[in-house]
């Protein structure tokens, strides 16, 4: 006893112990500081992204098309492997148009989109909703930067024509951007491919009733 | 505390990018635009400071032999308390600043000033340290990113009024003449070029000063030459 009490402080501080002590104790309270703003940001940050959600949503709909929660009114279909949520536009019940939130692989990572499509099968716009494609070059995507996205509204499937789905560059109808044939690529694929899933489900997504309690 | 010499060292004599070399990997990543560019500064010296601040607070509690992977602890839990916070109450900035945030963790110029700096000075002197270090970052970082924006897309400023309000709409420029411009500039390439040339012009300029003032010297000041 009378030793561990001689020993100070300061005598204690050049060994390992004491220093994989302060680390872990460095690392401990960093962690807890962590949980704590995660959880208190948690469901701010979600209730963020669900109102981009509904922005973005908003923007690929004609005004005054729907009278729903277009961002709760929702089915799960899937495409390449990946989910697709489907959102349903109603007006007094019936499906007036649908809005895809799908993903496409760009030039470095995912790109989200939303495209909206009414029920003839024709695009009644399109929003880039996250992307980290290269700044001042892929970037022309996003709506705030660019006119770019607006070129898929009023096209359908075979509207001009069945291979006008590309950029100008693989025999298309779409710009690609000086230097930038990758990002705008994968954009057109992406909305081609919403369009094909819409194809096929239709039938089953214009039919469906709504949720239950509305 | 001398904060001329702190501004004068943060700004020029020891920036970030030019004197340094540090932060390459922001500096390459960002600066296709001269908005990006300032966008990325000026987060990366909010969190300077706040690191400096932390740190330097902190300097006397932290064994020197682990205080490496302390700093590295100190700052990523910064960042990402600076990351999630202005994600949840300041979200119209975050969809501005977001890209740049989680970048600001890469950045070894913050490890660098809590190594170099912050651990061995007062709190005040840390902060203003951070804050020129970051101002330095920040003036590399636009200058960089307004030559490459200039030559390769014909524009400066481009979408300025997106990080800095309406207001600034005044700052986009639009060069006429200018077509799809040198694409290589945008590229990555562009980004080590413009930096070389800089990184040549800054010290050309300091040898030119220097030899300049060795010449003045010994008439004006006898006693230090």
């Amino acid at each position: 006893m009378s030793i561990a009490k001689s020993v100070s402080l300061d005598a204690l501080r050049p060994t390992l112990g004491f220093q994989s002590a302060t680390l872990a104790i460095s690392v401990a309270v960093a962690t807890a500081i962590l949980a704590l703003i995660y959880g208190q940001t948690k469901d701010p940050i979600a209730q963020a992204q669900a109102q981009d959600t509904i922005n973005s949503l908003a923007q690929v709909l004609p005004e005054g098309s729907y009278d729903n929660d277009v961002g709760a009114d929702t089915l799960k279909a899937e495409r390449n492997g990946k989910p697709v949520v489907v959102h349903l536009a109603r007006k007094a019940g019936g499906v007036t148009a649908v809005v895809l939130e799908l993903t496409e692989r760009g030039y470095s990572g995912e790109i989200g989109m939303v495209v909206g499509i009414n029920r003839e099968g024709f695009i009644t716009g399109v929003r880039v909703t996250r992307h980290t494609e290269t700044p001042g070059l892929g970037d022309k995507i996003e709506r705030a930067k660019g006119d770019w996205v607006l070129a898929f509204e009023g096209k359908g499937l075979d509207t001009p024509s069945a291979n006008s789905w590309a950029v100008k560059k693989d025999g298309g109808i779409f710009d690609q951007f000086a230097g930038a044939t990758i990002t705008p690529r994968a954009v057109v694929k992406g909305v081609k491919g919403g369009l094909e899933l819409f194809a096929h489900q239709k039938d089953t997504w214009l039919a469906s009733p709504p949720p239950a309690g509305h | 505390m001398e904060i001329g010499k702190l501004a004068r060292d943060g700004l020029w004599d020891n920036n970030v990018v030019t004197g340094q070399l540090l932060a390459m990997c922001p500096t390459m990543a960002v600066t296709a635009t001269a908005t990006n560019g300032l966008g990325m500064g000026l987060a990366t010296t909010a969190v300077l400071v706040a690191s400096n601040i932390l740190v330097a607070s902190l300097r006397n509690f932290i064994p020197a032999e682990v205080r490496i992977p302390i700093f590295v602890v100190l700052i990523a839990s910064l960042v990402t308390v600076v990351d999630m916070t202005i994600n949840a109450w300041l979200h119209e900035l975050y969809k501005v600043l977001g890209l740049f945030i989680a970048l600001i963790v890469v950045n070894c110029a913050i490890l660098g000033r809590a190594e170099a700096f912050a651990s061995k000075a007062p709190v005040l002197d840390s902060a203003f340290d951070g804050l020129f270090m970051g101002l330095g970052f920040t003036l590399a970082l636009t200058v960089i990113g307004g030559i490459r924006e200039v030559l390769g897309s014909g524009t400066l400023f481009a979408n300025a009024h997106l990080l800095l309000g309406p207001a600034f709409t005044f700052l986009e420029v639009e060069l006429p003449s200018a077509g799809s411009g040198a694409l290589l500039m945008i590229l990555p390439p562009g980004g080590f070029l413009v930096l070389a040339g800089i990184l040549v012009a800054k010290r050309l300029f300091d040898e030119r000063m220097a030899a300049r003032k060795a010449a003045a010297s010994p008439a004006t000041t006898p006693n230090l030459a």
